[in-house]
């Protein structure tokens, strides 16, 4: 079993702390939505298996016409074997989101959305720079809902300097009210190279408080195990039924293919991935050379993602897993590295696997470092 | 001029580079070093030796970046002793650590022949070391010259280091040729320069040369001025052998390569020859003079230069100073071999304390090809067992740790060094003290003696109150201020050698933009209020930061060492409370607040790489780390008392 993911690399706008791969000129739409539908040809060999998952990703899939999406899905399905009840989501932002796009979205196969809500907070998505606004937020969802769509997922950014812990909780609150069965909650990260940053740097927006963050955190893990949403990774959290199988799959070790500038490709030994340039992506492709560059991933680098992606689900590291992936001595030289971190009631041993504490998924990088090989 | 008893037997210094189609290996090397390959060719027996008149034994005296190695070039192309292709830049600089600190470490010699009027000459060009720490060595090389080149930068003019060492080549009587390098950069100041020159060595003008041995010129003359005005060795060739060893180096395959100038008498393949100093007698498997490589000879005569290859595994035992001679007709000894003193002390432990009998191996190991190095077994209670170990200097103490790190791979803790303090009791005992954890009780103490040395600061004029107020600031007491021209003033104080190994050359180069150099000498101990300061994490105290320091610095010392702490020590899940105190009192105080999340909120659409690396740097990082208590403490941290602002 495996995925694709498409990755479209254009918005409207700029939000401040975003350091994706985008661009807002929309000039090379339409020769990129061409290039990607080429790249799905040079690169048909890439994966063997029954795709399970497809996920339009980016930047703003929802940008797209629905024509655009048609041809991308009909190029798909006609070079790759997907499966009748592939899970196929496409992240949408709450100002593209109409009656109309709905229904065509619906038509062209797509089961799943994944919308950019971040607050229903009119400062807070101002403070963001988003495309859209409070209103916008609250009725995507809503109209989403009513054009038969079920599998919704929204995005939430928490931690964001102005938002109180009031405030976070009416935020859960309000997407739990409209039935929403997938979140997904970031605490704002403020990168290298973004607006963010420079404005933080530049004393023209205050820094993010960490001490708050994992209040929210804590907050957000109380609410959501009240609620009945299962935090099954660090960042998501899920009704029965109603997990990403696509993100899943990448915490799973499972290949993927990637597709579009940017995309990172994974076949089980190596990691690769395309060049982050719309215009040299085009270019190269429209000459049949996909532009990437490629890691080759040694068996302890295997085991260090892993450990890294594991530790990060309500799974944990399956030790009989990692056995396999490694040997004894491995598995018991990790055993014997995660002791300190359970002593300090950030890990706990269940049965043959090691789960992160609620307390240790605030700790999750820490850990993840501590038992690398 | 007394002067420091400092010796480096080895460094671990490539001699020459074996064979250049084959260049010696990088950074990989792990085990020992990358060693000169010897000629397995028996003894050329028509190798004609040279007469004593036609030799010419000199060495190279410059301050760092004068040019010393780029002029040693050149002096081996122009005498074809290495051709323009096989030169690879720097050719008397092996070591990789040498080239990146730009200082030559250790000294070694080479061979070349220059044909002057028609007659051949046989030159031997002994390098010396450039740095403070290694002294004694480059007085042993200097006892083995006739003369000198005097290097100095025309952009720069005399610095301390080449006044030093020029002293001590006038005390052995060199014949001194003074040569301004660098003449055709920007900057240089060919006349000012001569005219420091003059005034130091007293010479005319016409006996200065003017040079760029970056580009070839002056070169002829340097080579003719070695020939006419550096005096032929003396020496009777019938007399008992007295060689002077003025350097060695360890060879994995052959053991101790030891490099001598014979002064009388003359040294054959097979002889069974005597080191004085440690009366032992070994039979002389290899002698041969040094080329490129090492050319075995059968024999090596009165004022030539060669080596001599024994079996001897440990550098100990071959001492830079010593006097080799027969054990048939034995010599009597060269005057000036002094033993090997460590001057600085620290302890240095293994990162992690499973690792401490794979850090003793690499000690063994290291010693065999640097006898400089003294090391015990010293347990500590924070960091378990390890080792405490004497170094020349801190140079010396920085090379040992980077040998450790780079060749045997090795992660290390070094604590924080300390001089040798002399601590007597009440009860009229003398102590010698190379650990804070070895000074007696307060109680049972009656007083406490330091090492003071004489330092000497040459810099420009407008320097002299920067240098002043650091050089009090460190308890110095200025003994003389002197012009050696009205743009170079050379400043002497007598001060305690414990202010030193603190963070001093980084203050002077920093007060004075760079435009100081210093050089220095002990000159005993003397009694000083000396206390010991503790620090303590969450309360535990970590014995390896403790520091034996003056009470008037105490209080100062101990703020700043906790704030430097404060920001060398990684936040962790709980409150970190930083201590430094004097027995029970406590001195200084800062606190770390407790880290509240360490974790990525999004592990971004498939990016799996750029996170795994992100962690496994941060596990490199760990890697260096020591747990004390309930906190982790870089690497870095136990010698942040040399990072004091």
């Amino acid at each position: 079993m495996a995925g694709i993911y498409i990755h479209i690399p254009f918005c409207r706008k700029a939000c401040h702390y975003c350091n994706f791969h985008f661009s807002v000129s929309q000039k090379l739409l339409p020769q990129m939505i061409n290039a990607i539908a080429h790249e799905i040809i040079l690169r048909h060999e890439y994966l063997k298996e029954k795709i399970e998952t497809i996920y339009f990703g980016g930047g703003t899939p929802s940008l797209l016409q629905p024509d655009d999406i048609n041809l991308l899905m009909d190029k798909m399905f006609s070079i790759f074997d997907v499966e009748p009840d592939a899970e196929i989501t496409l992240e949408a932002n709450p100002d593209d989101i109409t009656a109309h796009k709905l229904l065509a979205w619906k038509s062209a196969g797509i089961n799943r959305l994944s919308i950019g809500t971040q607050s229903f907070l009119e400062a807070d998505l101002q403070w963001m720079n988003r495309a859209h606004n409070a209103q916008q937020a609250y009725e995507s969802l809503k109209l989403a809902m009513q054009n038969g769509f079920t599998n919704i997922s929204t995005d939430f950014i928490y931690g964001t300097p102005d938002l109180t812990n009031e405030q976070w909780l009416q935020n859960l609150e309000t997407a739990q009210e409209l039935n929403i069965p997938h979140l997904s909650c970031y605490a704002l990260t403020v990168e290298p190279n973004t607006a963010l940053k420079k404005m933080i740097d530049l004393q023209k927006k205050k820094d993010v408080d960490a001490e708050k963050q994992s209040i929210q955190f804590e907050l957000l893990m109380q609410w959501a195990a009240n609620k009945g949403y299962e935090h099954y990774e660090i960042s998501n959290f899920a009704k029965p039924g109603f997990k990403s199988r696509h993100n899943s799959s990448y915490w799973q070790g499972k290949h993927y293919l990637g597709l579009g500038p940017s995309a990172h490709s994974f076949n089980g030994n190596t990691r690769q991935w395309n060049i982050s340039n719309n215009a040299l992506y085009i270019e190269s492709i429209n000459k049949n050379i996909v532009p990437f560059e490629k890691e080759e991933l040694s068996s302890t680098q295997k085991i260090n993602e892993y450990l890294m992606t594991a530790l990060r689900t309500n799974e944990g590291i399956v030790l009989p897993h990692l056995e396999l992936l490694s040997d004894k001595e491995i598995t018991a030289g990790i055993i014997k590295d995660a002791q300190r971190f359970i002593r300090q009631h950030l890990l706990e041993r269940k049965n043959d696997a090691l789960i992160l504490t609620s307390k240790g998924k605030l700790f999750a990088d820490g850990i993840a470092a501590g038992l690398f090989r | 001029m007394q002067h420091k008893r400092m010796t480096s037997q080895n460094q671990g210094r490539l001699t020459i580079i074996p064979s250049l189609q084959l260049p010696p290996p990088k950074n990989h090397c792990k085990q020992l070093i990358h060693t000169a390959s010897i000629s397995k060719e028996l003894t050329n027996p028509t190798l004609s030796l040279p007469l004593m008149k036609k030799i010419r034994n000199f060495c190279i005296i410059a301050h760092i970046d004068h040019g010393k190695s780029t002029l040693a070039d050149r002096l081996l192309e122009h005498t074809k002793t290495i051709s323009e292709r096989e030169m690879m830049a720097q050719v008397l600089d092996d070591m990789d650590l040498e080239r990146e600190k730009g200082i030559t470490i250790k000294s070694h010699a080479i061979q070349m022949n220059y044909v002057h009027n028609g007659e051949q000459y046989t030159f031997n060009l002994i390098d010396t070391p450039g740095h403070v720490d290694f002294s004694y060595e480059v007085s042993r090389a200097l006892a083995a010259c006739e003369g000198a080149l005097l290097l100095v930068d025309a952009t720069q003019g005399i610095q301390a280091q080449t006044i030093s060492n020029l002293y001590l080549a006038i005390e052995n009587d060199l014949e001194i040729i003074p040569v301004i390098n660098k003449i055709d950069m920007d900057g240089a100041m060919i006349a000012e320069v001569k005219d420091q020159v003059m005034d130091l060595i007293g010479c005319k003008e016409e006996e200065i040369l003017l040079a760029s041995a970056r580009n070839g010129i002056g070169i002829e003359e340097i080579l003719t001025a070695i020939v006419e005005r550096i005096p032929a060795p003396k020496g009777n060739p019938e007399a008992p052998l007295q060689a002077l060893i003025f350097d060695s180096m360890f060879n994995s395959f052959r053991g101790i390569i030891a490099y001598f100038r014979v002064f009388n008498g003359s040294i054959k393949k097979g002889d069974t020859i005597r080191f004085i100093s440690t009366d032992a007698e070994y039979e002389a498997d290899e002698v041969g003079i040094l080329k490129l490589g090492l050319q075995p000879a059968n024999e090596v005569k009165t004022g030539d230069v060669g080596y001599i290859i024994t079996g001897i595994k440990n550098a100990k035992e071959v001492k830079v100073g010593d006097t080799i001679t027969l054990s048939g007709n034995p010599g009597e000894p060269i005057k000036g071999f002094e033993e090997v003193k460590p001057m600085v002390f620290a302890g240095i432990y293994p990162v992690s304390t499973d690792d401490f009998a794979e850090l003793r191996e690499c000690m063994d190991k290291l010693q065999l090809n640097d006898a400089s190095l003294t090391y015990e077994i010293e347990t500590s209670q924070a960091l378990g067992f390890g080792f405490r170990c004497g170094f020349l200097g801190l140079l010396h103490m920085e090379i040992i740790q980077e040998r450790l790190e780079r060749e045997f791979n090795q992660t290390v803790i070094t604590t924080v060094p300390n001089v040798s303090f002399h601590a007597y009791t009440t009860k009229g005992e003398k102590l010698i003290v190379n650990n804070p954890a070895e000074m007696p009780d307060t109680t049972k103490l009656d007083h406490i003696d330091e090492p003071y040395i004489k330092a000497q600061v040459i810099s420009l004029p407008e320097y002299i109150g920067n240098i002043m107020t650091l050089c009090l600031g460190k308890r110095g007491i200025l003994i003389n201020q002197s012009y050696l021209t009205t743009t170079r003033v050379e400043l002497i104080f007598e001060m305690p050698l414990t202010e030193i190994v603190f963070d001093f050359y980084d203050k002077l180069k920093s007060q004075t933009r760079g435009y100081a150099s210093f050089d220095y000498s002990p000159i005993g101990y003397r009694e000083a209020d000396i206390v010991k300061m503790d620090i303590l994490l969450n309360s535990e105290k970590v014995d390896a930061l403790s520091a034996l320091i003056h009470r008037s610095r105490s209080q100062d010392f101990g703020r700043k060492l906790c704030e430097k702490l404060k920001e060398l020590l990684p936040r962790q899940q709980f409150q970190i409370a930083i201590q430094a105190a004097i027995g029970a009192k406590i001195i200084a105080r800062e606190t770390i607040s407790a880290f509240r999340k360490d974790v990525t909120a999004k592990c971004y659409g498939g990016d799996i790489s750029r996170k795994r690396k992100l962690l496994e740097k941060q596990k490199e990082g760990k890697k260096r780390m020591r747990q004390i208590g309930n906190v982790e403490v870089p690497q870095e941290a136990f010698l942040a008392v040399l990072k004091l602002d």
